[in-house]
């Protein structure tokens, strides 16, 4: 098939940028979108030009690495899909297609399609983790947890941080990124002597990093690509009221 | 070249107890004195960061990923191995210890693998409190599966995304140092060389990738947990930057390359679509639990898969192997496929896949029961090819999938330069020829939770440590070697652009050594590649500059490490004049076709050590000795 591609080309963070159109012929529909986009790289390569920068890395959908907007949809059509999962057999000839890096505050551009998405770090690394040392580890049978627990908590975790709840939101809200965090560790009892300060520092991290609250819109469910519920938002709620509204600390 | 293993003395179970009594310890106060990088922020290189934090060193880590978060442990699918024994189903620490050796085909050291069997049991326990969502049964208890090449259910695993887990778990850890201030991140930050002072490894030079400044870096010791070199192959399951640099310049530093030959070819991956193909999916091979597989019994069978007919489908390992049928050790099973389809039974466009059937688990169990086990894999499979394996059975191919070679390194992780630890895949210690499966995200654990935090203690403690500075002749040599490399590679102004060049080093590396290897191959390769390479360094194109983000120049530089790497490999690969695990002498075969090994000349590990940019390196054997077991062949059926 024959494509159209607009693609955002900003040489580096400073950098204005602007939307440059490519034509993109021959391209085969068991193409990976993203091994069409290395084809585009190899002609301009040939044409002395400079390839397009794109975030990448296990082309599996599972390191969180890609990170595209296609036609204003984070991740493209198909829906719990990373970008680099997603195959050309889903567009048509003929297609023109806007390829744009996600845009938020907390997410300035590095170069073309390459965003510097380590808010998202910062955020984990305040409270993103349960404070266990290497050695002070039970027998791991010595924790029973229920089956349906411990799946609600897997379906949590299953978060890739790649950033497109925060790209789809008009408020550049992380609530389903900190909120899978969240509420992976309310449904493990190993998660809760720390649960105040996790939900109180990681929301005010979040704030600090830059983004938005969340209203109610879940943009961000409807493109993550591991699908995770916006439940864990109204977790992440009530854990922070919890946690500010209740006496005491941890 | 010392290659003195270090093992302890005494009995095999009393080995590690005995050696970290004997380790010199370092008290808690005077730890913080001691600088240590950790290169990799995988599982190995992400647990011994935040392990060495906690233990009080000063520890700055480096990945080339934009996130810690990201390195590729987090693809791995299946599980993780530990002799816990839940199951009740007869395992042990032996004889989670004896089916390694066994599965890598008697090639690997006794004493390491007998640790790694030891502390397997601790890793479940430090990942369930860390909070990994592990797999539960109803009870609440964790649950187990059986994985290829073992008999007993010793498998943990979190669905299909074990890796991703585990590796969260010790992202978790490693933020939390970070957060505290005890361990420096530098993300998007690529090592580009080792510094030796001394004969001592005292620290490295990094390339911001965003910047494209170059940095020395000092410290007391250097730890590399920088994974496989797969990628040598072009297409593979790993991920797109996984490189050999990081141990390739350690190797050209001093450190020895052990057994580069050693590579592990997956059964069970979705076969090649097209030329424009970027890299190959994994699928995991805890679906032989449930999947058939086979080929039509006859050649160059044309019809769909469903209307052949049950007695004209020959499930050769099921036939092959009557007593572990389709869970034969991943080398076996990538081997039988590529025979299937070399006799013209394969199925697919290409002829090069087999079918992996869920007809008969579906009937046996339903449909439901098969989704919960795998329908995450099934999604995959159906996003990536367009067919519904509930509906028609899977096609397969091997493809390149781990690398069970590596820096050579003592029983300390220790490589033969002093100074440099390697964690991890980037060390070769204990799959021998052929790695079982879910003991990678295993050994990676334990190197880096359970051993290295020790034994770095004690070279720390031991070795006299001069004073170094980042303004000494050696580190300001190191660092205009590397700026002199990005000149060069940015004046070339070639024709070709690295992923050509890298394309076609990858279809050399898999004919020539890939699943099946014989010296008339090996010694073409090893005239081709020099060839290849001289075309690179007069045809590369890098466009744009060294000071800014520059994915070309990334890439050539990764290259550029391959086609002298790939010499080595193949060199190596003829030397070693047997067939042993992944590492299959088409010309050393029984006459059943099965790998031929040849104790007597090669119960060894091969070490090679760098003499110069144009002269053979040399090869250093470190025999193996078996005292706990009996070399035997190797027998699945």
């Amino acid at each position: 098939m024959n494509l159209n591609l607009r693609v955002w080309r900003q040489s580096n963070a400073t950098d204005p940028g602007k939307l440059v159109d490519y034509p993109a012929p021959d391209i085969s529909e068991h193409m990976s979108f993203l091994e069409m986009l290395d084809v585009v790289n190899e002609r301009l390569i040939v044409k002395d030009e400079q390839p397009i920068a794109f975030d990448h890395d296990c082309r599996e959908g599972i390191c969180g690495m890609c990170s595209l907007m296609i036609n204003g949809i984070a991740h493209g059509p198909e829906k719990g899909t990373t970008v680099c999962q997603l195959h050309m057999r889903h567009f048509k000839d003929g297609d023109t297609l806007v390829i744009e890096p996600w845009r938020a505050r907390a997410f300035p551009v590095v170069r073309d399609l390459v965003v510097d998405r380590s808010s998202f770090d910062r955020i984990m690394q305040v409270g993103g983790f349960v404070s266990a040392n290497t050695g002070n580890a039970p027998d791991g049978n010595a924790i029973p947890i229920s089956k349906v627990e411990a799946d609600l908590a897997m379906d949590a975790a299953a978060c890739i941080g790649c950033g497109a709840c925060v790209a789809s939101c008009k408020n550049a809200s992380a609530m389903l990124f900190v909120g899978a965090k969240v509420s992976q560790f309310l449904h493990l009892p190993q998660g809760h002597p720390e649960r105040k300060s996790r939900a109180s520092n990681m929301v005010a991290a979040m704030d600090h990093e830059g983004f938005g609250n969340c209203t109610n819109q879940y943009e961000c469910e409807a493109v993550c690509p591991k699908e995770i519920s916006v439940s864990v938002i109204s977790e992440l709620n009530r854990e922070y009221t919890r946690a500010t509204l209740t006496s005491g600390s941890d | 070249m010392n290659l003195d293993a270090n093992i302890p003395s005494g009995p095999l179970e009393q080995k590690w107890d005995k050696h970290r009594f004997d380790l010199k310890l370092i008290n808690p106060a005077n730890k913080r004195k001691f600088k240590v990088l950790v290169v990799g922020s995988g599982l190995a290189g992400g647990s011994a960061a935040s392990t060495l934090a906690e233990l009080g060193y000063e520890v700055d880590c480096f990945c080339f990923q934009d996130s810690p978060r990201r390195a590729h442990s987090i693809a791995a699918q299946g599980g993780i191995n530990a002799a816990k024994n839940y199951p009740n189903d007869g395992d042990s620490v032996f004889r989670l210890f004896y089916d390694t050796i066994k599965g890598g085909d008697f090639r690997s050291r006794e004493a390491n693998v007998y640790r790694l069997a030891q502390v397997s049991a601790s890793i479940i326990d430090q990942c369930v409190a860390q909070g990994v969502p592990f797999a539960r049964e109803y009870g609440g208890y964790l649950a187990n599966r059986s994985f290829g090449g073992a008999q007993v259910s010793r498998t943990f695993y979190a669905r299909g995304q074990t890796g991703q887990q585990l590796l969260l778990g010790c992202y978790a850890a490693l933020s939390r140092q970070i957060g505290l201030g005890k361990v420096r991140m530098f993300p998007r930050t690529e090592l580009l060389d080792i510094v030796v002072v001394d004969g001592q490894a005292r620290g490295i030079v990094t390339r911001n990738l965003v910047s494209g400044k170059v940095e020395p870096h000092v410290a007391d010791a250097v730890v590399l947990a920088t994974g496989g070199y797969s990628t040598v192959f072009f297409l593979s399951t790993n991920a797109m930057a996984c490189n050999v640099t990081a141990t390739y310049r350690a190797h050209r530093k001093g450190a020895a390359f052990a057994n580069p030959c050693y590579t592990q070819i997956h059964p069970t991956c979705i076969p090649v679509s097209g030329d424009y193909q970027s890299k190959l999916t994994l699928m995991s091979e805890s679906l032989r639990n449930d999947g058939r597989i086979w080929v039509p019994s006859k050649n160059g069978d044309q019809r769909t898969a469903n209307q052949i007919a049950e007695n004209e489908r020959d499930y050769y390992l099921e036939r092959k192997y009557p007593s572990f049928g389709n869970l034969a050790p991943r080398d076996i099973a990538s081997r039988s496929a590529k025979e299937a389809c070399d006799a013209g039974r394969g199925v697919g466009e290409s002829g090069q896949g087999v079918y992996l059937d869920f007809k008969d688990a579906i009937g046996r169990l339903g449909e439901d029961t098969i989704r919960q086990r795998y329908g995450n894999l099934f999604h995959m499979y159906e996003k990536i090819t367009g067919d519904n394996p509930y509906q028609v059975p899977m096609r397969i191919y091997p493809a390149p999938h781990y690398t069970m070679g590596g820096l050579w390194v003592d029983y300390n992780l220790m490589s033969s330069l002093p100074g440099l630890f390697v964690i991890g895949e980037a060390n070769f210690s204990d799959h021998g020829a052929n790695r079982l499966g879910a003991s990678a995200l295993m050994q990676g654990l334990a190197d880096g939770y359970f051993v290295l935090p020790y034994t770095i203690g004690n070279y720390l403690a031991s070795a006299k440590l001069g004073s170094v500075s980042g303004s000494s002749s050696e580190f300001t040599g190191a660092t205009k070697g590397v700026e002199d490399q990005t000149k060069k590679l940015l004046s070339i102004n070639g024709k070709r652009s690295p992923d050509s060049i890298h394309k076609e080093l990858g279809r050399i590396m898999w004919e020539k050594c890939g699943m099946g290897r014989t010296e008339a191959g090996l010694k073409e390769a090893l005239k081709i590649i020099p060839a290849l390479r001289e075309e690179f360094w007069n045809n590369v194109s890098v466009l744009g500059t060294g000071s800014e983000l520059n994915i070309m120049l990334e890439k050539a530089g990764r290259l550029a490490d391959f086609l002298e790497f790939a010499e080595l490999m193949c060199r190596d690969a003829l030397e070693r004049n047997e067939s042993c695990g992944g590492h299959f002498r088409e010309d050393h075969q029984t006459d059943e076709g099965e790998a031929k090994r040849n104790d007597d000349d090669y119960s060894h590990v091969s070490a090679w050590e760098y003499k110069g940019p144009d002269k053979n390196p040399i090869l250093h054997k470190e025999p193996l000795v078996f005292d706990n077991v009996k070399l035997a062949t190797r027998s699945y059926k």
